[in-house]
């Protein structure tokens, strides 16, 4: 769990007062500006780099719409404070909480409940038509109409939802409404041709009514209460890297192709400012032409970027899978920017897997070749780390030279077995650079069967679960030698 | 004649009047750049309509579209102005030897020896302009931070000549595949537009816009296929140019349903690499119907 954001009162408040110190020439009243500075401040706290000059630009945007439609209100600050996709996505969730919990404290405040809401006699009288209510969301999920699914959540707690039976857990609740709905993904064959559940309903409107479901029972909970819960900071994987069995290999390729196309162009601002850059003599002279043969703009020889030999060993053992496939692709993909390269994969035993990546494009084919011929789980399928650096260092001690650079990815979970890390300070000693990837969070280290700290000593280690933090180790890998210490 | 839209949902039947259908947030956001005068950053993947939507809003705007396309290595004299030195070597050639050098100089750092680049053009026209930065994200930060002074002052300055300032609010818009991260200081002047590949309705009306002809059963199972095809990990997916192309193409060849036979002929219009063909025909393909079978629910 990460530690709630820091809030820092006391710049909050100054930073509150210098907006309201600013002549606003528009009709929005203190509350309302009031309310839009605190959304601002919850998107600053979880990560939305936000200026105050986009909060201004807020402001005099709203008058420009009609602003009381939810949709124009959401959509013109989207397009004021969130500027990239995933600020749009955080943006999002942060909206649908913070507007969410806003409007139920007003509630609380001014007194206003709703007769009976919550008691199971709700609005569509005592008895409620079970089927014909499954067939209607079902429908409605379909056709993605988001009021009526609105209206339907409230029929369905109301349907299936005893007050004082719920679990207390409001997951719990949701789930146990959904299989009495009967929403699945998978055509279902005993309902009639024209209805949308015969061919499965879609991934999204379902989640997207699990997520009404729980905001309504969320709702009754602090009407019952009458008070409101503490503010869930956004769950830290909803940012984490793209893992787990329902991850395509579409996905994962479109993220690579962003990482691939970014480094082209990043280390720009560094290549144009080396000390010693050369000259292009035949592009000035082809510059020169402009001005009569007199050679005015000098043009500069380009400063490639490192091209390094890598080593790339990944443990494959079931606590690290999700995050050693993502990673194993993203090298692959990116194999161009190497000049060449070499994959392992190791559990108990080490065994090279190169050539199953350049064969294979398919996730699971690769991950079935690998369960199947690399043979890296011998008895325990637990790791072993000491063998695996004993046995590496056997196959590569050869090719190991100072400008190779060794990947380890691994959680350094030892299982109680001997580390071995002399004989990885070994391998570090041959290489040029070595690096470790952890994909555990860097609070986790060292705890329990992890000795991540004896490895850390020969090598650069790194945390990486999420995109941004593997983005950055590439970036650190990719970087042209000249702005290295 | 230039036009000033009063709501959000005047740009939005503009841009339906002149072929464009956009969606909630691409209307609000135009109008709002129309509105406070800001520029707005378009991005999304390849062939969404980010180009589109310029040309369209220059054309439902009554103004002129100035186009500036980016790509790695653009500098000032390409983007801004450039004296026109092949015409001053001429002109300083043709004077006779006695002219003194202030005149020559007055004269050859005149306007007659300026070559307007887009951004110039766009800053310096008397009729309010649509400027279109396309690909933004394929230039250097260095003209990056160039373009921050030109779209926080619409100006620019001439050594020789002086301050151009803009006589009127040209409507900028600036695209970016997000090929790179743009920096923050130009995101903050700017509005964001993120536009995806739109949802199935959507881009069935588009088609249908576009090519009313189309018996509405194909366009829906066309558009299916089209958004089946973009679920794969493809090198290009399709563009909605490309399904716009394919309704057209469907409509020329007659075709009464998109069997399996009709869908290995003509996709090659949608598809555009080797690999791509091979994936999409073992993914998609197998899911049509055979050319003899009726058009049942295939494409699920």
């Amino acid at each position: 769990m990460p530690p709630p954001p820091d809030r820092r009162p006391s710049r909050e408040a100054s930073r509150r007062a210098a907006l309201f110190s600013e002549p606003l020439d528009n009709p929005l009243d203190a509350g309302l500006t009031a309310h839009l500075v605190e959304f601002g401040e919850e998107l600053r706290g979880e990560g939305v780099a936000l200026g105050t000059s986009e909060l201004l630009d807020a402001f005099s945007a709203l008058p420009e719409v009609a602003w009381n439609e939810p949709t124009l209100f959401r959509e013109t600050l989207a397009a004021t404070l969130a500027k990239s996709p995933e600020d749009r996505a955080i943006f999002d969730l942060v909206f649908e909480r913070f507007f969410f919990r806003a409007t139920e404290l007003a509630a609380l405040t001014t007194g206003i409940g709703e007769a009976g809401s919550g008691s199971g006699d709700g609005e569509g009288g005592p008895e409620i038509d079970v089927d014909a209510l499954r067939e209607q969301i079902a429908r409605a999920i379909a056709e993605q109409n988001e009021s009526a699914l609105r209206d339907l959540a409230r029929l369905a707690i109301a349907a299936f939802a005893q007050p004082g039976e719920g679990s207390g857990v409001l997951g719990v609740d949701v789930q146990r409404i959904r299989r009495s709905l009967g929403l699945r993904t998978d055509p279902q064959g005993d309902v009639p041709q024209d209805d949308p559940r015969a061919e499965g309903l879609p991934r999204d409107g379902i989640r997207r009514f699990e997520q009404l479901l729980r905001q309504e029972l969320e709702r009754q909970q602090i009407e019952r209460t009458s008070s409101l819960p503490a503010a869930r900071p956004l769950h830290e994987l909803d940012r984490a890297l793209p893992s787990g069995p329902l991850q395509d290999l579409a996905s994962v390729h479109r993220v690579v192709t962003q990482l691939k196309r970014r480094l082209k162009t990043q280390g720009q601002e560094h290549r144009g400012h080396r000390r010693h850059a050369q000259v292009d003599i035949r592009r000035t002279m082809r510059a020169s032409l402009q001005t009569g043969g007199v050679p005015i703009t000098l043009r500069y020889r380009p400063v490639r970027p490192r091209r390094p030999e890598l080593f790339v060993i990944c443990d494959v053992s079931t606590s690290v899978t999700s995050a050693s496939v993502f990673f194993l692709s993203v090298m692959h993909a990116l194999h161009d920017s190497f000049r060449k390269m070499r994959s392992f994969v190791f559990i108990e035993r080490v065994s090279e897997v190169t050539e199953v990546f350049e064969r294979e494009r398919d996730f699971k084919a690769v991950s079935e070749a690998i369960a199947r011929d690399a043979g890296v789980a011998d008895i325990s399928g637990y790791t072993d780390y000491g063998r695996v650096w004993g046995e590496l260092l056997e196959q590569i001690q050869d090719e190991l030279h100072p400008r190779a650079t060794v990947i380890v990815l691994g959680d350094a979970r030892t299982n109680g077995r001997a580390p071995g890390a002399d004989l990885f300070a070994q391998i570090a000693a041959r290489a040029g650079r070595t690096y470790w990837l952890n994909p555990e969070p860097r609070l986790y280290w060292n705890y329990g069967d992890s000795v991540i700290d004896t490895y850390a000593q020969y090598c650069e280690a790194y945390e990486c679960w999420t995109t941004a933090q593997l983005e950055n180790f590439v970036k650190v890998l990719t970087a042209p030698e000249a702005t290295r210490p | 004649m230039p036009i000033t839209p009063e709501r959000p949902d005047e740009v939005s039947s503009g841009l339906t009047d002149v072929g464009y259908l956009p969606d909630d947030a691409t209307a609000l956001v135009a109008f709002l750049a129309i509105k406070l005068g800001k520029p707005i950053l378009v991005e999304g993947p390849a062939g969404v309509g980010k180009t589109q939507l310029a040309k369209s809003l220059a054309e439902t705007l009554g103004r002129e579209l100035v186009r500036l396309q980016c790509y790695e290595g653009l500098d000032e004299a390409k983007a801004l102005y450039e004296w026109n030195y092949r015409k001053q070597l001429l002109r300083i050639q043709a004077e006779a030897q006695d002219t003194g050098w202030q005149e020559v100089q007055d004269d050859i750092f005149g306007e007659d020896f300026l070559l307007e680049r887009p951004l110039m053009t766009a800053i310096a026209s008397p009729d309010p302009v649509v400027l279109l930065i396309d690909e933004i994200d394929k230039t250097d930060q260095e003209f990056e931070a160039m373009l921050l002074e030109l779209l926080s002052d619409f100006q620019i300055s001439i050594p020789e000549l002086g301050r151009i300032e803009a006589s009127t609010m040209p409507l900028v818009l600036l695209t970016s595949n997000n090929s790179r991260e743009l920096t923050e200081a130009l995101k903050r002047r700017c509005l964001y537009l993120w536009i995806d590949y739109p949802s199935l309705e959507h881009e069935l009306e588009i088609v249908r816009l576009h090519a009313p002809e189309l018996d509405a059963k194909i366009a829906r199972r066309m558009v299916e296929v089209v958004a089946m095809v973009r679920d794969l990990d493809l090198k290009k997916p399709p563009s909605i140019a490309e399904s716009i192309d394919w309704a057209r193409a469907l409509l020329l060849l007659g075709a009464t349903d998109i069997d399996s036979k009709t869908f290995n002929e003509t996709m090659s219009i949608i598809v555009k690499h080797r690999t791509d063909i091979d994936i999409v025909a073992e993914r998609v393909g197998v899911k049509l119907d055979g050319p003899e079978d009726g058009a049942s629910a295939a494409a699920s």
